[in-house]
């Protein structure tokens, strides 16, 4: 039985306007323009690759439903209480495979001593064999490393079949397209003659898939990543936390952007009175230290949810409203700049022989903010929107870390650092949370980071030099 | 001068209002003293006398706007709005929600704040600036570029990583300074050092890059190349022409954050256990003191206002061709 949350909703919402936006920017040289630019840079692609991947697993488990319980009675449907996404049903082998408590990365031992009954009845303190971990080992002593080499060897030639098989079919629709065979296009790829860097999108698929496949080939008989306190995969718990990351990261700007663009069109073409009020209310907003107006805002929300208890179904829809109200907040503080940038670029473009023409031949106020001022700012609500995404993902890290971030029930970066930092202090050290969850937020932010700057660069004629 | 000044003081009057207004209507309206206090004495199965003694010890027994039952001028001044927002305009603070003075504590708490930003404020800056300069030197080169690259990196790692990383490998690791703590005086130095590198450290990347961006934009105006054509050395040009222009944006840009550098930083302070204004937020904001949240909203409110005020004035001290009126 499907289920939908307001942040599945609005994702997909995003996803059809960016197709839309895709399909317009097709047609209007302006916009495709600079995207042809983009396309033609190595880092970009390759980020842009990575990007995708992100996307993917996070859309995947974008799509909630109450998983069905098998009954003795054939023609009755009883749906469990509890609520999975798409995504897990791919992760279903790491989500079950729960072990007791801490154990490293790839281990096949607990991480603590605990009393082992053995054969003959003696009790012993002994690291236990995990319940899931290096469980096709006899022992793990001696095979685990030739078993975990061999594992990763076969992960890397399975790799590398995969990647040559998607690369293919890619160079096959290629010469489609280019409309020459498929030796041809090959050739054109590899000598950089296509319009798009495919060079650099081959390269990373291939890296990739090769990482993937390895940690595949690793986790049906180990954790990758080990295990947290209660013995959940961490490997797991990073995935999960992809979509958390990616909803605070675009739904942010999405919240905010009908205000920036509204308010700064407006301020920037009315003037007068408009202007003022529209540049108290930013300064105003902008006064407020953003952390502190999202904890005063959060402390709120907790409490409404608490004298509300019964008006939510589920521990999941609190956490996803939670989750939907923190994009609010990180929007509302964070629209200021966007619609400061826009109110200067309307105040020059009401000027504008187009505009001045436009109001001659009678076209209403609106009609001109929307048709004439809106497409010419578009590069810079573009700029906004992929600078943002990057700084967006490390603020929820933080925010949670102060416990003002994502609800604690929900998987996410922020939420696995605070859980791991006590960790720290144990001797030895547990550092494989804190790691899995520093190595996704890295490359995410990372591949953003490459692509926003490639974006910039490309929409922003005055920083092209540099 | 004097006169802008003080109009634009007379400008911020307005936006604080509203900012206190904001704080007003997100702490007393939307969720009323009653929500508050079952809040604080537990979800459920909260007697009604509990509540109202609760609401009577910090004052949030009266009417929200206006009293009814008094008169003359107590109409509006024995309310919550007057009692609890109109004095922050004094920096009346009144007392927390466990019963502390907040302008006390306050007072006592922005110290170890200031002994953290201020030298990370400066070692940054300088440690920055020379950055910057060194990659514009090199513009173009593979010193250059490797350092973008490693300016993109180091952006793209969490600020926690830093935090924890340093804590781990400095403190724990090699023993070389406590992992966290504070002291008065001048024992205080061995516990500021390591927020002070992490603090350091986490802004390489992002400000360097902002930096470098910012001498290269000096760098292709013509000014420089009336130096050059002097036959100036490509270094004095550097230091004598590009540095001191490119300074005015960098030194300017600062200007803004200086009066906030009392509050401190939420996160390093919580990290590093430093008893200053960040710590003493987070505090507040874990045990869910309203009183001492609203309080640090508005006071932060006002030292942005102030360093806004700062900002346009320093605009005319370093660039003379900006008139203020």
């Amino acid at each position: 039985m499907p289920i939908i949350f307001i942040t599945d909703f609005l994702i997909f919402l995003l996803l059809f306007t960016i197709v839309g936006f895709y399909l317009y920017a097709r047609k209007h040289e302006h916009l495709s323009a600079p995207w042809r630019v983009v396309k033609k840079r190595p880092l970009a692609m390759s980020s842009a690759v990575v990007l995708f991947l992100f996307v993917t697993i996070g859309l995947f488990d974008s799509i909630h439903f109450h998983p069905s319980i098998e009954t003795n009675e054939s023609n009755k449907n009883v749906y469990s209480n509890e609520i999975m996404s798409v995504l897990d049903i791919f992760l279903d082998d790491l989500r079950t495979k729960n072990e007791k408590t801490y154990s490293a990365p790839l281990a096949s031992y607990s991480f603590s001593k605990e009393l082992i009954e053995q054969d003959n009845g003696i009790q012993i303190r002994d690291y236990p064999r995990l319940v899931y971990g290096g469980v096709s080992l006899n022992n793990p002593e001696s095979e685990s490393i030739t078993d975990i080499t061999k594992r990763i060897s076969l992960g890397i030639l399975y790799g590398l079949l995969i990647s040559t098989v998607i690369i293919s079919l890619i160079i096959f629709v290629l010469s489609k397209t280019l409309q020459t065979n498929y030796r041809g296009a090959l050739q054109k790829c590899l000598e950089n003659k296509t319009d798009t860097h495919w060079y650099s999108i081959f390269a990373t698929i291939s890296i990739i898939s090769i990482i993937i496949c390895i940690v595949c080939n690793l986790s049906q008989n180990y954790h990758v990543f080990g295990t947290d306190k209660v013995g959940q995969d961490v490997l797991y718990q990073a995935l999960k936390s992809i979509r958390t990351g990616l909803v605070i990261g675009t739904l942010t700007t999405l919240v905010m952007l009908p205000f920036a663009i509204i308010m700064g069109l407006m301020a920037g073409y009315f003037r007068g009175w408009v202007d003022d009020v529209i540049q108290y209310l930013y300064t105003t907003l902008n006064s407020i230290p953003g952390v502190l107006l999202i904890a005063a805002s959060i402390l709120l929300l907790q409490v409404y949810i608490s004298n509300h208890a019964d008006d939510f179904n589920s521990i999941e829809q609190r956490a996803d409203l939670r989750l939907l109200f923190l994009c609010i907040i990180l929007g509302i503080t964070s629209w200021t700049g966007l619609c400061r940038l826009l109110r200067a670029e309307a105040l020059k473009l009401r000027e504008v022989d187009y505009v001045q023409a436009a109001k001659a031949f009678g076209v209403g106020n609106f009609e001109v903010m929307f048709r004439h001022l809106l497409p010419n700012v578009m590069h810079i609500v573009m700029i906004s929107i992929v600078l943002d995404f990057s700084g967006l993902v490390l603020a929820e890290a933080v925010l949670s870390y102060i416990n003002i971030g994502v609800d604690p029930s929900m998987y996410s970066w922020g939420n696995m650092i605070n859980s791991a930092r006590l960790e720290m202090a144990r001797e030895p050290v547990v550092w494989w949370s804190l790691a899995a969850a520093f190595i996704f937020m890295f490359i995410l932010v990372l591949a953003a980071n490459l692509f926003s700057d490639a974006v910039r660069d490309a929409f922003d004629p005055r920083l092209r030099e540099f | 001068m004097i006169n802008y000044i003080l109009r634009r003081i007379l400008y911020a009057v307005p936006i604080l209002i509203g900012v206190n207004i904001i704080t007003f209507v997100l702490f007393f309206v939307v969720n009323t003293p009653d929500d508050m206090a079952r809040m604080h004495l537990g979800m459920k199965r909260v007697s009604q006398e509990a509540i109202i003694k609760w609401k009577d010890d910090r004052g949030y027994n009266k009417p929200i706007l206006i009293n009814k039952e008094e008169n003359g001028i107590k109409k509006i001044t024995n309310t919550i709005f007057f009692e609890n927002s109109i004095k922050l305009f004094i920096f009346d603070f009144g007392r927390s929600d466990s019963g502390r003075d907040i302008g006390y504590d306050i007072s006592q708490r922005m110290w170890p704040s200031l002994a953290i930003t201020v030298p990370s404020l400066l070692i940054g800056l300088l440690a920055y600036i020379t950055f910057g300069l060194i990659l514009a030197f090199f513009r173009g080169t593979y010193v250059d570029i490797s350092g973008v690259v490693l300016c993109v990196i180091m952006m793209s790692i969490s600020g926690l990583f830093y935090i924890i990383g340093g804590q781990y490998l400095i403190g724990k690791f090699l023993h070389l300074v406590p992992i966290s703590g504070y002291d008065t005086g001048l024992n205080a130095f061995k516990f500021i050092i390591l927020p002070v590198l992490v603090g350091l450290i986490g802004g390489i990347g992002a400000s360097t890059r902002w930096y470098r961006t910012i001498f290269l934009e000096e760098m292709n105006k013509d000014y420089v190349r009336t130096a050059r054509a002097k036959g100036l050395s490509e270094s004095s040009v550097l230091y004598r022409h590009v540095l001191s222009n490119g300074l005015i944006p960098i030194l300017t840009g600062i200007v803004v954050i200086l009066p906030s550098l009392f509050i401190g930083s939420l996160i390093v302070e919580s990290f590093f256990a430093v008893p200053g204004l960040g710590s003493y937020t987070i505090d507040a904001i874990n045990r869910q003191d309203f009183a001492i949240v609203r309080s640090m909203v508005f006071l932060g409110s006002v030292l942005y206002i102030i360093g806004l005020i700062l900002t346009d004035i320093s605009y005319t001290f370093v660039d003379p061709r900006v008139r203020l009126n």
